[in-house]
């Protein structure tokens, strides 16, 4: 039985540099409408100042992230060496981008696509565009070191965990300073079930415990 | 010189005496001191050491003082030994998620690594026990030996078990000498100095949480920690019992305990149980938690839960 979230739910469905995509369709038919639901993102907005969930930066965290909204401070994006950035070869000019959905056969053959239905492609996530980039669904784009709003699209549950710290992997201090981890650090985004470990060496079994000279064991 | 008689040598002694009575009654305090203390080698201000929670702040300070200058000679190396009390307004706890657990042992041995715990005979602080998803949390079902090719093993499930730092810990309880207590911040620790080895602690943890160093604790010279806390993971003798102590003596300086660093899937979360937006609060108030052996009425501030 699961829990109801708490009241800082709404927190990861408004993030600030969110606010404006919904606020733009809505129709300047009705001002008083709009105005309402404006102030009432602001309202919610105002809540995720006042009460963020690990955000409360302890005083003193660096905010390396330009690229994410919330500040998080996360390691670099896990790329295959020589990879990033994309655009030293989708550059736009040498290499028209193709839009068709394909199985591809010259480059990036390595990658196996095993993450949701069979019908997603590179597209659904990378940017045609601007290939230095990933998009949301709504065409937004975020940089890789923001790609957790990506994978929040689909497991919000497991975004909202990850920001207050329990989804997922924190270092640093419990009072302080904590480093976070990307979802790609721990999930290949292709394919993104958490690979098995070889297991460190079990204790001895009382059997194995060779009595020694001395008396004790 | 009050003796005039000349010295006699010991090859020449009957059974009826041997020796001065000054030799005899020097010879006797030493056996009997050897005898009480189990062990010879006791230095005079070891052997008449207090309690560690009797001693005042001075008294404090020259036990440090003796105990580095100790290590330093056995190891060859600087071990800082610290005695941080508890933080005002923290109560620690823990909690582990057994949805992402895989059994992969590394915070067994990175414990060991960070709290010095002897090599050989081993001694570890937590039991990873690999159990059956058919039948959920069952000792019965349990194996702590597991040791295949790849974790997680199809049909079980994985749960570490450590010291659970009690609120009603049933070890300090019957301990006879007050070796053991709890502290402020809820972390369970041993002075080691004052411990007999009896092991009632031992057989009063429903939790098999405490561990006796049943022989000369080996700990090879370029391993040890030299981070160390006088209630922590400061080089142990033999003939003591020892635990779990959440790191503290990295916990009371605001770090993660080593398990929470090195766990590879993120399951072991750590906080303050009086902060409000720490992550343990969070799963208290949104996850499905469970205390392990909760009839026993232990009260543990360690926590198990389901993370999905």
């Amino acid at each position: 039985m699961k829990r109801p979230a708490r009241s800082a739910g709404p927190t990861p469905i408004h993030p600030p540099s969110c606010g404006a995509v919904p606020r733009k369709d809505i129709p300047m038919r009705f001002p008083t409408l709009s105005m309402l639901v404006a102030g009432l993102l602001m309202l919610l907005g105002s809540a995720a100042f006042a009460e963020p969930p690990t955000a409360k930066p302890p005083a003193g965290t660096r905010v390396e992230n330009p690229g994410a909204p919330e500040g998080i401070e996360v390691p670099k994006p896990p790329f295959s060496e020589g990879i990033f950035p994309c655009t030293s070869c989708h550059d736009g000019k040498s290499m028209k981008p193709n839009l068709k959905r394909r199985e591809l056969t010259d480059m990036h053959t390595d990658i196996v696509l095993n993450h949701g239905p069979a019908s997603r492609w590179c597209l659904d996530c990378h940017d045609a565009n601007s290939r230095d980039n990933l998009h949301l669904a709504s065409g937004e784009k975020v940089p890789f070191t923001a790609s957790y709003l990506l994978c929040g699209q689909c497991h919000g549950d497991k975004l909202r965990d990850w920001r207050v710290g329990v989804h997922g992997k924190r270092t640093g201090h419990w009072n302080g300073e904590k480093q976070y981890l990307l979802c790609v650090h721990c999930h290949n985004p292709h394919s993104p079930r958490f690979k098995p470990l070889k297991p460190l060496a079990p204790p001895a079994h009382p059997e194995e415990i060779q009595a020694r000279k001395g008396g004790a064991r | 010189m009050t003796d005039p008689k000349p010295v006699t040598p010991p090859e020449s002694c009957g059974d009826s005496g041997c020796g001065t009575r000054r030799e005899f009654l020097g010879a006797a305090t030493a056996a009997m001191a050897a005898a009480l203390t189990g062990c010879g080698t006791l230095s005079k201000e070891e052997f008449l050491q207090h309690n560690f929670r009797e001693l005042s702040k001075q008294e404090v300070l020259d036990v440090i003082a003796r105990l580095e200058k100790e290590y330093k000679a056995k190891y060859g190396k600087d071990v800082k030994v610290a005695n941080t009390p508890a933080i005002p307004g923290v109560i620690f706890g823990y909690a582990l998620d057994l949805s992402r657990c895989i059994g992969c042992r590394r915070c067994v041995h990175a414990c060991v690594k960070e709290n010095n715990q002897s090599r050989d005979p081993e001694v570890q602080w937590i039991r990873v026990l690999q159990m059956d998803k058919e039948e959920g949390v069952n000792l019965q079902h349990a194996d702590q030996y597991y040791n295949p090719e790849e974790v997680p093993q199809e049909g079980h499930f994985y749960m570490p078990v450590q010291c659970q730092q009690c609120k009603k810990p049933p070890c300090t309880k019957v301990c006879p000498v007050g070796a053991t207590w709890r502290e402020k911040d809820g972390i369970v620790v041993v002075d080691y100095n004052w411990c007999i080895g009896c092991r009632y602690c031992m057989a009063a943890c429903p939790y098999g949480a405490r561990h006796f160093n049943w022989g000369e604790p080996n700990l090879p010279a370029d391993q040890v920690n030299p981070n160390t806390h006088y209630l922590g993971n400061r080089p142990r003798p033999k003939g003591v019992v020892e635990k779990c102590t959440f790191c503290v003596q990295r916990t009371r300086n605001g770090q993660y305990p080593a398990c929470v660093e090195i766990c590879p899937t993120g399951s072991r979360k750590f906080g303050n149980l009086l902060d409000k937006d720490s992550e343990i609060r969070y799963v208290l108030e949104n996850k499905r938690v469970f205390k392990f052996k909760e009839d026993l009425n232990t009260q543990p501030n360690f926590f198990y839960f389901y993370g999905v």
